[in-house]
């Protein structure tokens, strides 16, 4: 059978072409779609290979985002606009600016190295609607070099509703507008000013500006087809109740996914709740709201809260290798690999949903009202196959009477660097994982086993380089399974 | 009757520069500086001047007195 595993590194293309003809796949269900039931055929098509619109595809496809539009018109109170560090992933944090021209190499750079790649965007630092020429050139640049990448914008809504025409004419079918609030009282408490027509507005008339442009924009979108992200930065104490009524606001709108992230604040980001000691959510508290908003728009819940400049799959970025002094003077884009990586995940991925469908199943079928919290060591193919010392994240998942859901994912420290596991580092592991019964991974030492085991948290390795659903059922059966399923396993 | 930008606070993000109804903002070097000779602090074009009321930064567009 064939495994994404090895193309998630850089590999050449003849060996890409060797595990194309590596012969066929053993199972049935080879080459089916993964398109869930009840979605229709046009949306998929959009979606499919876009990491952040479809949970599915974030295990296979990179996304990259060119910090070409700098300049904003709105101050939001969880941005400093002079911060500015490599080490940092958080989004608006970008370390170098590009010119139109600079992206558009970097992209097609990016593109003959990174076969995963499938999507561009232009998600700050600045507002892409407001810095528009920038953005505009860099779009007509790559969509004439590279036709079949998915163009991507992120913007803040107040511009928005005067570029709707000339996105929809570029074939952007992707904006994700930032709405941290429905009601301009709030609204005051998350925005000091807005800068439009001319002129710069405070307080309540601010908010109340935004709001309407960008339940305006919203609208346009919906109205042309074309599919909204909103993002919501989650404010313990000044939005993260009011939420709710964002999510049936955007719902009604036509918004396609509801993404809550949360609230990033530390004093030495120099942003205004980082200074006045606004703190951010818990994991706990956002997947709380998270299953309290289950039922209206449909939530993203695999965001990383990527930088500004991230290349790569989500919870990896590459960035580093593709900076402004490595780009080549003069580049020419070779789809060769893009094409072959396709081709090896079309068949990957039928094999995939087919798997998770089943475990789906026998999870259901085990009938039980017990919930099982799993967390998942992997770097991507939808496996469990990241030592846990490696992992930098895990991903989240809950089984229970509605099958396995994913909830969302843990940043961690990596315990593991250079073979020498630190105890501090552990327990902040353990701090992380608050809530999780169950770690699978691709390996274990015994002494990190056997502490977070006296922590209440069990790790097994034993489903190393399975579908991520498949493990989770097991030892969801395991647990919960009714007695001939034990039987017979 | 000019503007100008304190570069050590400039975050470099060129709001000004298309804002400015003159066309007085232009980047030199890695900076940007208004030209005093085109700048009319948006006298008769706009209540204040442009480049202040865009600017993310609090006192980095002002008076070159």
């Amino acid at each position: 059978m064939l495994s994404v595993d090895c193309l998630l590194q850089p590999i050449d293309l003849d060996s890409m072409r060797a595990k194309l003809a590596d012969g066929g796949c053993s199972s049935s269900s080879c080459g089916s779609s993964a398109k869930p039931g009840d979605m229709d055929e046009a949306t998929w098509e959009k979606i499919k290979d876009h990491p952040c619109y479809s949970e599915e595809a974030h295990h296979y496809f990179a996304r990259m985002h060119v910090a070409v539009a700098p300049a904003c018109n709105i101050q939001c109170n969880y941005c400093n606009r002079k911060y500015d560090c490599a080490n940092e992933s958080r989004p608006g944090v970008v370390s170098e600016k590009l010119t139109p021209d600079e992206a558009t190499r970097k992209v097609i750079t990016v593109a003959n190295e990174v076969p995963q790649l499938s999507v561009l965007g232009i998600a700050g630092p600045g507002d892409a609607c407001y810095d528009w020429a920038k953005s505009k050139t860099t779009f007509e640049n790559i969509a004439s070099d590279i036709p079949d990448i998915k163009l991507c914008i992120s913007t803040n809504g107040l511009m928005l509703p005067d570029r709707v025409d000339e996105l929809a004419a570029m074939n952007v079918d992707h904006v994700t507008i930032t709405i941290n609030m429905v009601d301009p009282e709030i609204g005051t408490k998350i925005y000091p000013w807005i800068f439009y027509k001319g002129k710069r507005y405070t307080e309540l008339e601010a908010s109340q500006i935004l709001h309407e442009r960008q339940m305006l924009g919203l609208e346009m979108l919906t109205a042309r087809g074309i599919l909204t992200k909103i993002n919501s930065v989650m404010i313990p104490g000044v939005n993260d109740e009011h939420l709710v009524e964002v999510n049936k606001w955007v719902k009604e709108r036509g918004a396609f996914l509801h993404n809550v992230m949360p609230l990033i604040s530390d004093p030495a980001h120099g942003t205004h709740f980082g200074l006045t000691g606004q703190r951010g959510p818990t994991a706990m508290e956002l997947k709380a709201l998270q299953d309290k908003l289950d039922g209206g728009a449909k939530l993203m819940r695999h965001c990383r809260q990527c930088r500004a400049d991230a290349v790569g799959l989500l919870g990896e970025d590459r960035g580093q290798e593709f900076t402004k002094d490595l780009l080549p003077e003069t580049v020419t884009y070779d789809s060769s690999k893009r094409e072959a990586y396709r081709e090896v995940v079309a068949r990957e991925r039928g094999d995939h949903v087919a798997a998770k469908q089943e475990a789906i199943g026998e999870v259901r079928a085990a009938d039980s009202a017990g919930t099982l919290l799993v967390a998942v060591a992997t770097k991507g193919g939808g496996r469990v196959n990241v030592h846990f010392g490696h992992a930098t994240e895990f991903q989240v998942y809950e089984a229970g009477p509605k099958g396995i859901v994913f909830v969302g994912h843990r940043k961690v420290e990596q315990y593991c660097e250079g073979g020498f596991g630190e105890d501090a580092t552990l327990d902040s592991v353990i701090g992380a994982l608050d809530g999780v019964e169950l770690v699978l991974c691709a390996k274990i030492g015994d002494c990190p086993k056997d502490q977070l085991a006296a922590a209440g948290i069990a790790v097994i390795d034993a489903h190393a380089h399975d579908y991520i659903e498949s493990a989770i059922s097991a030892e969801y059966q395991a647990r919960y399974g009714a007695s001939e399923i034990a039987l017979t396993a | 009757m000019a503007y100008k930008i304190i570069a050590s606070q400039c975050t470099v993000c060129g709001a000004c520069e298309f804002e400015c109804p003159n066309a007085a903002i232009k980047m030199k070097g890695d900076m940007y500086i208004i030209d005093p000779a085109k700048c009319t602090e948006c006298e008769g074009a706009f209540d204040k001047p442009q480049c202040a009321e865009v600017c993310p930064v609090p006192k980095t567009c002002v008076p070159a007195k």
